[in-house]
């Protein structure tokens, strides 16, 4: 016997063939597709699209792509690498001076910006008329801080003499970008055109002048590897410098919260697209089982069988990805414009052809894969089903196959996860912690059919016992129903959560809680009164801390000298030559956490001093635990040893410190206290710091609103992001649920079509129904929400380090409404059956 | 390994119709199933052989092993013990594949239950032996045979849209349709009224004496036993009579 080709052209007409018939349930299946794509899309859109954003506001920190700065001018040997630099520069120099209001006769110490160039090339200056931001630049006109405004009674139009000059007031200045870092020597800000600084008179040799150059990049530039190979260049020159990405990183955690939460949130839409996906593959392909059979009894090859309906799968599979890809970008470019007046802030909605190529890859790739577990089966489809169903189960367990399947999944799914969090190590622990998932979700719904098997007592009323009977009689859904439910319930409550969670994190570094006032100098016989006077203006004393300045004379036994010998030293010079503002107290503050060593907050006379130390100081200093410092305090010399290494969430404006002593050691030297408050208006801040310098003259008053308004900003912006992408996934997370729900239409018709033709009434249907689909609904929300739980505390506590806190009402919310929104889905499955003749239905099925 | 036998044409096989030769030889057959932890023994040493262009009805009452034994004579599962030889191919030594090849090139069925592909027409369920043959203008042919059953008019209808009585006729001309060696039916007037069920058998031993098929009936139906030349009886498993009914 010649052995038969396989005939292409012809499978590819039965696949086409088999596809015509029913083609509103095959659109089920293909809608379900749909379902998990555009949720995968949208979000995928949404969260490319936010990043930008957040990274184009983020550059606004630092307004060019890269900023170098030195405390004296570049000489002859690094010009030509500063000059070759970017594609757009500007150059400014800053200092302290006292300035002169003609118009109130007031002097003031400022710090005054010489600017020059088109400077800020991200975000822009945000002044009153908007206009002087620019124009200031090309008269004898300066810009002037807001509050200095207020306080000294000036207007637009007036003036302010700086050294020699007399400019006049262009604008007031609100906002201004790259000023974003806090210091103890900020000071009100006046900004000048350069051209003028000579004429001044200020910038005489010996003045303390901070030296700017700023760099705008018109093309895509890879600033790691451009940092990189400038750094030694400028390190020699006692150069520093920062890019966007730098600053983002010392800015604080947000960005990197934010960056985790939208990995997970893109983890997530890829699961949720997989069930999708996945179930509807899988009741479609269970339903074909008869016709795969026909099939192989006329002679159909089992290979021949499994292609006719993988191309099936791959054709349905690239439909509703299309579909689902472009409905997805639809949906992202129409809800921001429906949700217009409820967003804050505007969402570009650019075409993401990079999440289009995902989704539809993803979509074809998932359907292929999920398809692939009923698909290899059908090579062991006896033709004996025909006749009637076979007697022997077929053990699949040992189909060496379909191990290669789950294995090929696994590696499907720890890949993209690879994509999303771009780590392997938390990939494969996401990918394992999905595993048990799924696991636990079919343990459970075995043991529902066990346990089903054994209590149902013929005592029970026959509704009862049908509904009951019906999670483990033949042809059940019970483990596909469970497993998709629970999967996409755990997913949706993981994501609120997590968002809970984070969303008290940013509140906590943003608005009034946010400190936006400092008070210097403040003696120690003052520091009562001091706050007396904050709290009589209503205001909260949110920080009173005492601080001393040292410096650093020795790293493990070596000065300033010996480093600077040691080519190979890995301390910088740098570390020397600053004054360290320290304090010292006996806890952490809640925006410390010890990453190495153990925190010390007292210290014994016996021993070495233990010192803690930030881990940018620490990382910066190649200074690490149980290592020894000597400190100089005020000309005493003061051995000490690390004994911790501390994160800071330098997002909350409060008094952090790279070095913390202990107490019982600085008490006595020389120092001052610092106090932190928040004011609500620029009229307050005006009026407080007015009373300030009547009562207390020696203290200064540092309003730091304005800077911190454009951190302000960014962290409600995340705040928003995290919301609303999380909002719109668990909205496609239960949209994929209703598809998963949804798809179970057909597993119970004919056993109820033929219920009703013995006589069953509609409402003994919709109890035996409503019985089955709320059971299944409730204890897949119930599994699904522990898992969550178990899922968003290791998330908490290994990915996001923050504090794990679940509030219980919006769980017993969630409960309910997925386990009813299961029964309202499973009748609405039902009501073809309750509402029209049975002899209709089974001729439509 | 498949036994080395030449492909014979089917018009060819026909023209070779010898009344001694042997198109179905069944030696020693058993076969157990494994429920709920208890072997079952369904069949237990069967021996027959049936000639080429014979008519045979395999009768027994339920649960007898008489739809097992259908279902290995044509090869739809693998014999327990014994041997199935069908066109001098041992379908016991087959894989599944090689198995519906055999099927696809000798044997044609009628299922109690019709079985037809409920996604394609008419026509279409007709024309699939002859497509997975790789066959030309098999659209006329397969007209021809649903004009036949008296159902060329609902060529385009699909298996829901038919009776049960026409969902039968459309599974004869399909049955026919590969002009099989042997034919196999499996109660076929067990789903259809009585009326019905005298057209359908009718048309059987019309078409099967026109192509001059093997016939092998599986039925309780002791009246259309009755219309075969030979009568094989079965209970618990086990064959008990081997008859021929009066010449026909």
């Amino acid at each position: 016997m010649d052995k038969r080709k396989i005939n292409i052209p012809w499978l590819f007409e039965m696949a086409w063939r088999d596809s015509r018939r029913n083609r509103s349930r095959l659109m089920l299946f293909i809608s379900a597709i749909i379902f998990g794509i555009a949720a995968l899309v949208a979000i995928y859109s949404f969260r490319y699209n936010l990043e930008n954003d957040i990274n184009s506001q983020a550059a606004s920190l630092i307004g060019a792509d890269l900023a170098v700065s030195s405390a004296k001018p570049a000489d002859a040997s690094i010009k030509p690498l500063l000059d070759s630099l970017g594609d757009k520069r500007s150059e400014e120099r800053t200092f302290v001076s006292m300035i002169y209001f003609p118009k109130s006769k007031g002097t003031r110490l400022v710090q005054v910006h010489a600017l020059q160039g088109g400077f800020p090339y991200y975000g822009g200056f945000e002044t009153v008329p908007v206009a002087a931001g620019t124009a200031f630049k090309t008269g004898k006109e300066a810009l002037v801080d807001k509050v200095l405004m207020l306080q000294y009674n000036v207007n637009v139009g007036d003036s302010i003499k700086v050294g020699e000059i007399t400019f006049l007031i262009a604008g007031t200045l609100n906002k201004a970008p790259g000023q974003a870092g806090i210091s103890s020597n900020i000071a009100p800000t006046v900004y000048i055109p350069m051209q003028y600084l000579g004429q001044t008179g200020l910038s005489k040799k010996g003045s303390r002048i901070t030296y700017s150059y700023y760099y705008k990049y018109d093309h895509p530039v890879d600033m790691k590897k451009l940092v990189k190979n400038i750094d030694p260049r400028l390190d020699k020159a006692d150069m520093n410098y920062e890019t966007i990405e730098l600053r983002k990183e010392n800015t604080g955690r947000s960005f990197g919260d934010l960056t985790h939460f939208l990995s997970l949130v893109g983890f997530i839409a890829l699961l949720l697209g997989c069930v999708g996906v996945a179930s509807a593959i899988h009741i479609y392909i269970r339903e074909k089982i008869a016709s795969i059979a026909i099939m192989r009894c006329l002679g159909v090859k089992g290979f021949e069988a499994f292609l006719i309906y993988l191309i099936q799968i791959v054709s349905i599979g690239i439909i509703g990805s299309v579909v689902g890809a472009f409905a997805g970008t639809f949906v992202q470019h129409i809800l921001p414009v429906i949700m217009k007046d409820f967003l804050p802030f505007d969402i570009t909605t650019t075409i993401s052809w990079l999440a289009i190529g995902q989704g539809i890859l993803l979509g074809v790739i998932i359907s292929i894969l999920f398809a692939l577990l009923p698909l290899i089966s059908i090579r062991n489809i006896s033709p004996l089903n025909t006749l009637r169903i076979s007697y022997e189960e077929i053990n699949l367990v040992r189909d060496p196959l379909r191990w290669l399947v789950y294995g090929l999944i696994l590696l499907f799914v720890t890949t993209f996860t690879y994509f999303q969090l771009d780590s392997w190590v938390a990939s494969i622990f996401f990918t394992i912690g999905i595993g048990i998932a799924f696991l636990i979700l079919v343990f459970v719904a075995w043991l529902l059919m066990k346990v089903m098997r054994l209590v149902i007592q013929n005592s029970w009323s026959y509704l009862l016992r049908q509904g009951f009977a019906n999670l483990y009689r033949p042809n059940n859904q019970t483990i596909i129903l469970i497993v998709s439910i629970g999967l996409s319930t755990a997913f949706i409550c993981t994501l609120f959560f997590i968002q809970a969670m984070l969303m008290k994190q940013v509140s906590l570094s943003s608005g009034a809680n946010q400190a936006n006032m400092i008070l210097f100098d403040i003696q120690n016989n003052q520091k009562k009164a001091v706050a007396d006077l904050t709290r009589q203006q209503k205001l909260p004393v949110i920080q009173q801390v005492p601080i001393v300045t040292i410096r650093l004379d020795k790293i493990n036994g070596k000065t300033a000298e010996d480093v600077k010998k040691d080519p190979k030293s890995q301390i910088s010079k740098h570390a020397f030559s600053y004054e360290y503002r320290v304090t010292y107290r006996d806890t952490l503050t809640p925006s410390e956490k010890i990453v190495s060593g153990q925190w010390i907050g007292k210290a014994d006379a016996n021993k070495e001093i233990p010192v803690s130390i930030e881990q940018f100081f620490s990382k910066r200093n190649h200074v690490n635990v149980g290592d020894h410092l000597v400190f100089n305090v005020q000309g005493l010399s003061m051995p000490a040893v690390v004994a911790s290494v501390r994160q800071v969430n330098w997002n909350k404006v409060q008094t952090n410190f790279q070095i913390v002593f202990p107490t019982g050691v600085l008490e006595e030297a020389p120092q001052f206290d610092v106090e932190l408050t928040h004011v609500p208006s620029v009229k307050a801040s005006a009026k407080f710091q007015q009373a300030v310098v009547r009562a207390f003259p020696n203290v200064s008053v540092i309003d730091i609103g304005q800077v911190i308004s454009i951190i302000d900003d960014l962290l409600n912006k995340i705040g928003y992001i995290i919301r609303f992408m999380s909002a719109f996934s668990i909205i496609t997370g239960v949209v994929v649920l209703i598809a998963s729900v949804r798809i179970s239409k057909y597993q119970r018709i004919q056993e109820s079509v033929l219920l009703r033709t013995l006589g069953a009434s509609r409402k003994q249907i919709f109890a035996i129904t409503a019985l089955e689909y709320l059971f299944l609904g409730a204890l897949s929300a119930l599994t699904g929400i522990l898992i969550a739980v178990t899922g968003s505390w290791l998330l908490a506590k290994y990915s996001f380090e923050i504090p794990f806190a679940i509030n219980i009402w919006p769980v017993l919310a969630l409960f309910f409404i997925i386990a009813l929104l299961t029964l309202v889905i499973g009748l609405l499955n039902s009501s073809g059956v309750l509402n029209k003749p049975p002899l209709e239905i089974l001729r439509t099925t | 390994m498949l036994q080395a036998v030449t492909k014979p044409s089917v018009q060819n096989l026909y023209k070779k119709q010898d009344p001694l030769k042997t198109i179905l030889n069944i030696e020693d057959l058993g076969k157990t199933y494994q429920s709920a932890g208890r072997t079952l023994t369904v069949l237990d040493h069967i021996n027959f052989s049936i000639a080429e262009g014979s008519t045979n009805a395999i009768v027994g009452p339920s649960g007898s092993g008489k739809t097992t034994l259908l279902g290995l004579c044509a090869g739809l599962d693998k014999p327990g013990s014994g041997k199935v030889e069908l066109a001098n191919i041992n379908l016991g030594s087959l894989s599944e594949d090689q198995r519906a090849q055999v099927r696809n090139q000798y044997v044609g069925f009628i299922f109690q239950n019709f079985q037809l592909l409920p996604t394609l027409t008419a026509l279409e369920n007709v024309m699939v032996p002859l497509e997975l043959r790789g066959e030309k203008n098999i659209k006329a042919r397969s007209m021809e045979l649903l004009d036949k059953v008296g159902l060329a008019d609902r060529w385009h209808h699909y298996p829901a849209q038919l009776s049960g009585g026409e969902q039968q006729r459309v599974s004869l001309a399909r049955a026919f349709s590969n002009s099989p060696a042997i034919l196999f039916a499996d109660e076929p007037t067990g789903n259809l009224d009585t009326e019905t069920a005298e057209k359908v058998v009718k048309l059987i031993f019309d078409l099967n004496k026109e192509a001059g098929t093997t016939l092998v009936v599986v039925t309780h139906d002791l009246e259309l036993a009755a219309k075969t030349q030979r009568i094989i009886r079965i209970k618990g498993g086990k064959l008990i009579a081997d008859e021929k009914t009066e010449d026909k």
